[in-house]
């Protein structure tokens, strides 16, 4: 599968490195050469220095005949943007589009993105530990009493 | 008429100071809550801050009410975000973005904002318009991103000249709307003569600019 990946920092590079090992076609989109220092020696997939919300940049990148597109910088607007146009233009078969704003990743999945939000994700995974510690705690709650 | 406008840049700026002074309501939205405080002193309670984008921001500035927002930021991303959220949760019946890539005035049509605005677009079109001897001239974008407004004008030169239209093999999805000669508007009928020092106006499907640029000029 030849998949474009936008945003090379800590999970860009994860998910890069991930499909990679798994024998993907990878190009990694950024527009800091030097967020391409987390991606090992032995990464074999491409690396293009640009913005993903700009066609051209895409087009190097190989989206042209990409199966998948995922937007991973930090900023929403620019994986918005850029996923509108992995989806709109180059009619990329999967896009996944990273948000953290929760209200935007609801309108945005209305669209018909496939979207991720940390936000919601991570306070859902907090909620459950923090309840479940406060299910099993009231024993000793109970012995402190 | 209510207006937000998101952005206080330079073109934010003015655009509010103009549009106080012409009698609207206007609202002015600018994310750093210094420059907000400074357009306070400006122009009075008609700025808040926060960050246009969110919908806590629309919110509060009463999108559900705009007529219009215009978001003209410096951030292509930005505009495009501001203005497709204000349609898609306020359902706001105007929207207007600034484009700062040109390129990307075609795709933010299709993508639903209804009027798009490129300063480097509007002054290359001032430039091609003004160059001596050019003489097929785009002359505007309707907001369907795929058609576009073109005046073509004819010289001895052009292999159209002192052929009638109806002996024109005009491309698909073009069409000529009127002949301009000299201060005379004329309707294009198939017995319309081309003569040289004509303007024709043709409304052309986006793609077929170029086959009609090699039509009327060579």
């Amino acid at each position: 599968m030849r998949v474009v990946i936008m945003g090379c920092g800590r999970v860009g590079a994860r998910v890069s490195v991930l499909l990679d090992h798994a024998g993907h076609e990878v190009s990694v989109i950024d527009t800091d050469p030097r967020a391409f220092r987390r991606l090992p020696p032995d990464f074999k997939g491409t690396t293009v220095v640009g913005t993903g919300i700009d066609e051209d940049v895409l087009r190097a990148a190989g989206i042209e005949a990409a199966d998948a597109f995922v937007a991973l910088t930090n900023g929403d607007n620019r994986n918005i943007m850029a996923s509108q146009v992995a989806r709109h233009v180059f009619e990329v078969p999967e896009v996944v589009c990273r948000i953290y704003d929760p209200v935007r990743e609801d309108a945005y999945r209305r669209l018909g993105l496939t979207t991720v939000c940390p936000t919601t994700t991570i306070a859902a995974q907090v909620l459950e530990y923090v309840l479940s510690a406060v299910d099993h705690a009231p024993s000793a709650l109970a012995a402190e009493q | 008429m209510y207006i937000i406008v998101v952005g206080g840049g330079k073109v934010g700026y003015y655009l509010t100071k103009t549009l106080l002074a012409e009698g609207y309501e206007v609202l002015l939205v600018e994310r750093n809550p210094d420059k907000a405080e400074l357009f306070q002193e400006h122009f009075g309670a008609v700025v808040i801050s926060g960050d246009g984008a969110e919908a806590a921001t629309l919110r509060a500035s009463g999108a559900a009410r705009a007529d219009v927002v215009i978001a003209v930021t410096g951030e292509d991303e930005d505009n495009l975000v501001i203005c497709q959220m204000a349609k898609q949760k306020f359902h706001v019946r105007r929207t207007i973005a600034r484009v700062n890539n040109p390129k990307n005035e075609q795709l933010f049509r299709m993508l639903g904002i209804d009027v798009t605005v490129s300063q480097t677009n509007h002054i290359l079109h001032l430039i091609e318009q003004s160059i001596p001897g050019n003489s097929f001239v785009h002359l505007l974008s309707l907001q369907h991103p795929d058609v576009t407004v073109i005046d073509a004008k004819i010289d001895e030169a052009s292999p159209v000249a002192h052929r009638t239209i109806g002996e024109i093999q005009l491309p698909d999805d073009c069409t000529i709307a009127a002949v301009v000669r000299g201060s005379r508007i004329m309707m294009p009928t198939a017995a319309t003569d081309l003569l040289p020092g004509d303007d024709v106006i043709a409304i052309s499907h986006r793609g077929k600019e170029d086959e009609l640029r090699n039509l009327f000029i060579h």
